[in-house]
């Protein structure tokens, strides 16, 4: 997608008759890129093939030598397990529903930040705290706030009775966990957004105003479609982030309650099980799936903007 | 006039409940690290600690005095200000070739950043701890450094390749016109353009390495460098259903006290940034 819009219609012409210069330009870009290719790979392309090849073997840390080549062994017994559709439903909920909401509060207060001309330094200093913390202390900081014990969760809300655990069962619990999720990410989502914002051109909407379009059609028909880079990057982003939910599940139930993330049944299985065949195994699929979401992401994407921009 | 008046209210009311948003956890946490350790035990609900059981500074002091807890400030600063700063480096220089120039292997830099930036870290907690094991990166600084840099390079060649393609690069060609290099042009008339975009790169990137925890928790074993989330996460205790609520809480106020002052320090640039980035040569 960044590819077709990139290049200046004259820059075709002048790589055409001066080759010299485009021989010039394309090893000034590659040497620029190098570094970030190798620091990307060291970190990525070693660790994951290894992942693949021990995702073959029966293989616990525990007991080494017990190690056997069993195939695909570990992805059969991981997809017909239950469990693990259990918990990848559990994730795309937590996926679906926090980005969801996200993108619509995002979206209110990136254009509140856009339009607003008083207290501009304080707006943007306070929309940087929740992203700028620690998802682990967002995770205590909502956890101590849903405590019947200790939170003031349970007194604010008014059909909630005083020592109603949120964390006894599933349900409240999956929402605890949203709420600090959606809590601690939609600064992330309004920033991207604003940026987005601050790119659609204030002439084009005065020009619709004129034209005497509705604030409703200048917001469908301009603004949106006009940012729509932004509102891609931002979704495709958070979706697959929080597809990969962990530090907020970790702190809040520990997994408990069937509160689960794929991500985390994952770790649990090579870290804390020490199953480093079945585990592998599940990185792997849990890489697999992620793959998919992100695919899903694009191609919705652009079936969307296709429409809208028929529309405009 | 009605329906400006109707606006500014409007816009009042926003700020107001963006600011509510944002902080109320803020201060919930900050009034419970105040909690006397002895009501928490014994349940004490409430946004503001009930009558006489507010704790003072102890809290505070005795998360202060764990030696545990200083030592993992200190990695988590040094840590992910090193990493911040060679990230930007790597990725400024990459994103300016994307948005900038025509060369063979674009697509492959744009598809490999994607792929890292979807790239489920836990996946590679496994491998990474047996490799770093092996070349004694396991619980160092650099140990932790490597895999924040490459795991925030997407976004930042993300967003500053975004920035860059909103530059007025007429004056980039003005320069090449008037006998400059690329590098020359690069170097003298976009740096200076593109600054505030690589101020507003480098707070997402600091965010994400300060943020870390999977790797905190898995390619760490001691206070030689495990990071502030980690450490936090340790304080736990037995049961994980009652917390030390109002020593974690002390503790999580000082770790956000570097971010604030950041924030601080950067959101002037962050606000040149996006309000620049809007200005189209």
């Amino acid at each position: 997608m960044s590819t077709v819009t990139a290049p200046a219609p004259g820059k075709r012409k002048e790589k055409a008759v001066a080759s010299d210069r485009a021989r010039a330009e394309t090893r000034l870009g590659q040497k620029l890129v190098a570094p970030a290719i190798v620091l990307m790979l060291i970190v990525t392309a070693f660790p994951m093939l290894r992942a693949i090849y021990l995702s073959t073997f029966d293989y616990a840390l525990t007991a080494p030598d017990d190690r056997e080549f069993i195939g695909v062994g570990n992805y059969l017994t991981a997809l017909t397990d239950p469990l693990f559709w259990k918990t990848t439903g559990i994730t795309v909920l937590y996926m679906v529903v926090t980005v969801a909401i996200e993108l619509v509060i995002g979206f209110i207060f990136a254009m509140v930040m856009h339009r607003v001309i008083f207290a501009r330094g304080v707006i943007r200093t306070s929309i940087l705290i929740p992203y700028g913390i620690i998802t682990v202390v967002s995770g205590f900081a909502w956890q101590f706030a849903f405590s019947f014990q200790n939170g003031f969760v349970n007194s604010w809300l008014p059909f909630i009775g005083d020592d109603f655990n949120w964390f006894g069962e599933q349900t409240p619990a999956v929402i605890a966990i949203m709420v600090s999720e959606i809590w601690k990410t939609t600064p992330f989502m309004s920033l991207l957004l604003l940026a987005g914002l601050a790119q659609v051109s204030e002439d084009m909407i005065e020009a619709a105003k004129v034209d005497g379009a509705t604030w409703m059609q200048r917001l469908t028909r301009v603004i949106l479609p006009n940012m729509r880079a932004a509102i891609m990057v931002a979704v495709l982003f958070r979706a697959l982030d929080a597809y990969r939910i962990f530090d907020n599940i970790f702190v809040m139930t520990a997994g408990a309650v069937n509160t689960e993330s794929i991500s985390f049944l994952t770790y649990r299985q090579t870290i804390e099980q020490f199953q480093l065949g079945m585990g592998s195994a599940l990185s792997v699929l849990l890489f697999l799936s992620v793959l998919l979401v992100a695919w899903l992401i694009v191609k919705i994407f652009r079936v969307d903007l296709a429409q809208a921009r028929q529309e405009a | 006039m009605n329906n400006r008046t109707l606006n500014r209210v409007g816009m009042v009311v926003g700020c107001l409940l963006i600011m509510v948003w944002c902080l109320l956890p803020v201060a919930w946490i900050i009034s419970l690290s105040f909690k006397s350790e002895a009501s928490i035990t014994n349940g004490n609900p409430g946004f503001l600690p009930s009558e006489g059981t507010s704790a003072g500074w102890a809290n505070y002091q005795a998360v202060w005095d764990n030696e545990q807890f200083r030592r993992a400030i200190f990695n988590s600063i040094g840590i992910s200000l090193i990493a911040t700063l060679l990230s930007i480096v790597v990725a400024t220089l990459a994103a300016y070739a994307i948005a900038r120039l025509e060369f063979r292997g674009k697509k492959l830099v744009l598809s490999l950043s994607l792929a890292i930036a979807m790239f489920p870290v836990v996946s590679l907690v496994g491998p990474l701890f047996d490799m770093w094991r092996a070349i004694g990166l396991y619980d160092t600084w650099p140990g932790l450094i490597i895999p924040y840099m490459s795991f925030t390079l997407p976004l930042a060649i993300w967003t500053l390749s975004a920035f860059f393609r909103e530059i007025p690069w007429e004056m980039e060609q003005a320069a090449q016109v008037d006998g400059a290099t690329s590098w020359q042009a690069f170097r003298k008339v976009i740096v200076p353009l593109a600054a505030p975009g690589v101020f507003t790169a480098a707070i997402l990137t600091f965010f994400f390495a300060w943020n870390d925890f999977v790797f905190g928790i898995s390619l760490t074993s001691t206070e030689n460098a495990r990071p502030i989330p980690a450490s936090l996460s340790f304080f736990v205790g037995a049961d994980p259903f009652n917390r030390p609520a109002s020593l974690l809480a002390a503790g999580a106020v000082i770790a956000t006290i570097p971010i604030i002052v950041i924030v601080l320090i950067f959101q002037r640039k962050i606000v040149a940034g996006l309000t620049s980035g809007a200005v189209k040569g």
